[in-house]
């Protein structure tokens, strides 16, 4: 009758797959990108306007996200504070880099292979880079 | 929209025409970011000491208070474009995506402006 011979390929493979450094920045750009609209920008405007609210509201934010010089609670939303701005630094440079990417494959160049593979990696290894270098610079510097 | 031939039932479906505007002004506006947000934060890892009058002071200077509305109102709008995109991938009943239109049609318009207040206030004097 008509009907298929058994095992014969489906198309397309939706839970066969491997990971590979496209598909991996593909998936960081969206998940940092995110990360950074509602993470970032959430704490974009608590620090803009407690800066607006004057110094008693700015002290609050510094105590609450670094600071903690109450203990109990604070330390441990400081420690938490410092976990998300780090890592929004890094989110932030994996974003642009492949950002960058991204413009780079919409003029229609790095599909090639090896340097789609290649450009990939190197925006992990920036970001990595880039955040070491900018927390390096805000701590060694006299702040705070 | 007809409904006789098939090139006819689907004609002004899709991105209705707006697709490629979304997809110019993500473009646009992350070109204002790679501009903008180093600026903000090499300022921020620059400055002398992150104590109320130093960074209010900072903030309140013309250039700065000027690249702080703009991320206000650059960087919303990116990151609207850019979480619409995501929202569209992932929620597929009617129901959420109700939600998913009032969220991003609204929330980013109302941050935006509490941030632009917030930067006016600074840079105009108030607080």
């Amino acid at each position: 009758m008509a009907q298929a011979p058994g095992k014969r390929p489906l198309s397309p493979h939706l839970e066969i797959w491997r990971w590979g450094p496209a598909m991996l920045v593909s998936i960081l750009h969206r998940i940092t990108g995110n990360g950074l609209a509602f993470a970032g920008l959430g704490l974009l405007l608590w620090w803009v306007s407690a800066l607006a609210g004057g110094p008693e509201s700015y002290q609050t934010f510094l105590d609450w996200v670094w600071l903690a010089p109450a203990g109990g609670l604070q330390s441990v939303t400081a420690l938490l504070g410092k976990v998300v701005l780090v890592g929004l630094t890094w989110a932030f440079f994996q974003h642009m880099a492949t950002g960058i990417r991204h413009f780079v494959l919409d003029i229609g160049a790095g599909y090639e292979l090896e340097a789609n593979a290649r450009w990939s990696s190197l925006t992990i290894l920036f970001s990595v880079a880039a955040t070491s270098v900018f927390w390096a610079v805000v701590l060694l510097h006299p702040s705070l | 929209m007809g409904n006789g031939t098939s090139i006819g039932r689907v004609r002004g479906l899709g991105s209705s025409h707006h697709g490629t505007h979304h997809f110019l002004s993500s473009r646009l506006t992350a070109v204002g970011n790679l501009v903008l947000i180093p600026f903000l934060m090499v300022s921020l890892a620059l400055m002398p000491s992150h104590d109320y009058a130093t960074v209010h002071a900072w903030a309140a200077k013309p250039l700065p208070a000027t690249a702080l509305i703009l991320i206000m109102i650059n960087t919303f709008q990116h990151a609207r474009l850019g979480v619409q995109v995501m929202l569209e991938d992932y929620i597929h009943e009617e129901g959420g995506k109700i939600a998913a239109w009032l969220l991003v049609n609204i929330l980013p318009f109302a941050g935006a402006a509490f941030g632009i207040v917030s930067v006016v206030r600074i840079a105009l004097g108030g607080a």
